[in-house]
C-alpha cells in the first residue's frame, strides 16, 4: 500500500526495481538465512519459556523486551540494511544503480522499504506471534511489541543506512553502537533513554500494552524522536550518496 | 553533437595528486585514453562518469556538469573496470533491471536488443555468478548499451578479454564511434588502443602528456628501443637468430628461462619475430613488453 501511495504522486519516491533486486540481493546472500534464524530464535525461546513458567506476565515482558526488542528487531535491522547497502559499495556494483537517470533518495527509500518489510516480517511479526504465545489471554501485549518493534525498526534501519554510506565498517560499529549504547549504557543509565531508539518505542509499547518498561518519557517524545531519526536519516544518506566519491581500483 | 569538456581538472586525493591540471576535449568518435597503471585514468574516468567530483577545475557534457547531476546519465553508458556484478542475477535480468531503471518503454526488448548486439543471447539465462571475466565484461557492455546512450565511457573494457572477443569489442566500438557517438575507453596497451582509436589522449602520472591520431602517437613511441621478454619452446637457438637482425639491438637469456629482446625498431621487430620463429620451427608461447618498456615509452613521451 505504501507503494502504490508513492507511486500515484509527481516525482517517484520508489523504484520498483530497487525493491526487487534489493529483496533478491538479500536473500541471495548469507545474511538472508540469519534473517530466518533470529525470529526462530524468539519464538523458540518464548515455546519454551510459557512451557517452564507459564503464563507469567513477568517472564513474557522480560522475553519480548529484553531479547526480542533490545536484541532481536535491532539485529534484524542491521543485517537487513547493510546488507542492501555495504556489501554494493564495497564492491561497487551500487555504480549500476548510481549511474541511473534516479534521484538518489528514490534508491535510498526504495532499499529502505526492502529493510522495513525485513523488520515487518521478521521483527515485528514474530513478536506478535511470541506475544500470543506467551500471554494468549493478552493480545495488547503481542501488538504493543509488533507495533514498538516495526517503529523502533525503522529508526534503526535509517540510522544503519547512513551508516552503511558513511564508513566501510558499518556492521562493526552497528553492533558496537547496539552493544555498549543500547544494550549496556541504556539499561545502566536512565538518562540514555532520551537518545535511545529502543526505549522509544518502549514507551510505545508501554502505552499500548499498560505496561511500563521505560519510566518519564513521554509518547509524543517517543514518537515525534523516531520519526525524525526515520526522516533525517532517510533524508542524510540520500544527501551522502549524492555526492558519492565511487572510485576505481586506482 | 556530444562532447565531454575537460576544463583545468586536478584531483588529489590527501597529498596524492591522482589528477593534474587536465584540459581535454572528447567529441564524436573513439578516443583512447592511453596510459601506465596509476597514471589517473579511472580517476579521471570517474570524474567523466560523474561519481567523483574534481578538487578544481570543471567536467562537462555538451556543457552540463556531471557532478551531482543524475539526469546526465540518461546520455551516458558506462562500462565500470571493476567486475562485482548483481551475481544473483542472470545476464537478462540484470540488463533488463538496467533498462528498468533508465525508465525505458520497454525494458525487455531494450535488453534483447542490447544483449544481441554483444552476442550474448546464449548466455542470457544462465546466472553472473558462472560467468567467465569475457562474458561478465560483455554483459556489463550491454547493461551499458541498453538505452542507447550518445557518450560511452569504459575504463580498461578489454582486460580478460580473449583474442576472439577483443577482435568483437573492437568492432562494436568501432561502429559505434563511426555512428557519431562518442566513445571513450581507457587502456594501458598501445596496441589495443591503436587498432580502435581514432583519437589518442596520453596520460602519465597524473599529467596530459600528448594528444592526437594514432600516427603521432606511434611515431613518437616507436622510433625508440623498446624491451620484449619472450617465453618460447628454443630460447637459445631464436636469440641468437634475433641477435643477427638489425631490428634486434640485444638479447638476453633470462636465469629463470625465456628471452629478454631490446628492438631498435618495434614495426620492424614484430615482422621479424613470428619469421625467425617459424623458420627455426620454435613456438612462441609468450610475448611480453616488459613494464620498465612500457613505462620509459610513456617517461619518454613525457619528456619529448
Amino acid at each position: 500500500m505504501l507503494a502504490s501511495l508513492c507511486f500515484a504522486r509527481g516525482p517517484r519516491m520508489i523504484s520498483p526495481t530497487i525493491v526487487r533486486l534489493g529483496a533478491l540481493s538479500i536473500f541471495g546472500r548469507w545474511r538472508g538465512a540469519l534473517l530466518f534464524v533470529l525470529p526462530l530464535v524468539l519464538l523458540g525461546l518464548s515455546v519454551l519459556v510459557r512451557f517452564l513458567v507459564g503464563e507469567d506476565e513477568t517472564g513474557a515482558r522480560n522475553t519480548l523486551y529484553g531479547l526480542g526488542m533490545v536484541v532481536i528487531v535491532p539485529l534484524i535491522a542491521l543485517l537487513a540494511t547493510s546488507g542492501l547497502l555495504a556489501p554494493e559499495i564495497d564492491d561497487g556494483s551500487i555504480s549500476y544503480l548510481l549511474a541511473k537517470p534516479i534521484s538518489r533518495y528514490t534508491i535510498i527509500v526504495s532499499k529502505l522499504l526492502v529493510a522495513a518489510g525485513c523488520v515487518l516480517v521478521f521483527g515485528a511479526v514474530p513478536m506478535l506471534a511470541a506475544g500470543l504465545i506467551l500471554l494468549p489471554g493478552t493480545p495488547a501485549l503481542g501488538v504493543g511489541f509488533a507495533v514498538g518493534s516495526l517503529v523502533g525498526g525503522l529508526a534503526y534501519c535509517a540510522v544503519f543506512a547512513l551508516l552503511s554510506v558513511l564508513t566501510r565498517h558499518a556492521v562493526v560499529i552497528g553492533l558496537i553502537y547496539l552493544l555498549i549504547w543500547e544494550g549496556l549504557l541504556g539499561g545502566l543509565l536512565s538518562g540514555v533513554r532520551w537518545l535511545s531508539v529502543t526505549r522509544w518505542s518502549a514507551e510505545l509499547v508501554d502505552r499500548i500494552a499498560g505496561l511500563s518498561l521505560v519510566d518519564n518519557l513521554s509518547l509524543p517524545y517517543a514518537v515525534i524522536a523516531s520519526g525524525t531519526v526515520i526522516v533525517a536519516g532517510t533524508w542524510l544518506t540520500g544527501r551522502r550518496l549524492r555526492a558519492f566519491n565511487l572510485t576505481g581500483d586506482e | 553533437m556530444t562532447e565531454i569538456r575537460i576544463d583545468h581538472v586536478s584531483r588529489w586525493y590527501r597529498n596524492v595528486v591522482a589528477v593534474n591540471d587536465v584540459s581535454m576535449t572528447i567529441g564524436p568518435g573513439v578516443t583512447g585514453l592511453l596510459g601506465p597503471n596509476g597514471a589517473g585514468k579511472s580517476t579521471l574516468i570517474a570524474m567523466m562518469s560523474g561519481f567523483l567530483s574534481a578538487s578544481t577545475g570543471t567536467v562537462t557534457l555538451d556543457g552540463e556538469p556531471l557532478w551531482r547531476n543524475e539526469q546526465i546519465y540518461r546520455k551516458l553508458g558506462l562500462v565500470p573496470e571493476r567486475e562485482a556484478l548483481f551475481d544473483y542475477l542472470t545476464g537478462r535480468q540484470f540488463v533488463v533491471a538496467n533498462a528498468e531503471l533508465h525508465g525505458l518503454a520497454d525494458p525487455g526488448a531494450a535488453a534483447q536488443r542490447a544483449i544481441a548486439t554483444i552476442e550474448m543471447s546464449d548466455a542470457q539465462d544462465r546466472t553472473i555468478s558462472t560467468y567467465s571475466k569475457g562474458m561478465r565484461q560483455r554483459i556489463k557492455m550491454a547493461s551499458a548499451l541498453v538505452h542507447d546512450p550518445s557518450v560511452l565511457l569504459l575504463d580498461e573494457p578489454f582486460n580478460g578479454m580473449d583474442p576472439r572477443q577483443r577482435i568483437h569489442l573492437m568492432e562494436l566500438l568501432r561502429t559505434m564511434g563511426a555512428d557519431g557517438r562518442t566513445v571513450l575507453f581507457s587502456s594501458h596497451i598501445l596496441e589495443e588502443v591503436e587498432q580502435v582509436a581514432r583519437q589518442i589522449e596520453v596520460m602519465v602520472a597524473g599529467r596530459h602528456a600528448a594528444s592526437g591520431d594514432f600516427g603521432a602517437i606511434r611515431r613518437l613511441m616507436t622510433d625508440r628501443p623498446s624491451r620484449f621478454v619472450l617465453r618460447t619452446s628454443g630460447d637459445r637457438l631464436l636469440a641468437s637468430a634475433l641477435l643477427a637482425e638489425p631490428a634486434v639491438r640485444g638479447a638476453r637469456l633470462r636465469s629463470e628461462g625465456g628471452i629478454e629482446v631490446e628492438a631498435s625498431d618495434f614495426g620492424r621487430f614484430s615482422e621479424v619475430l613470428p619469421r625467425l620463429a617459424r623458420d627455426h620451427g620454435v613456438r612462441l608461447h609468450e610475448v611480453t613488453p616488459t613494464d620498465e618498456s612500457l613505462e620509459s615509452v610513456f617517461s619518454y613521451l613525457v619528456s619529448s
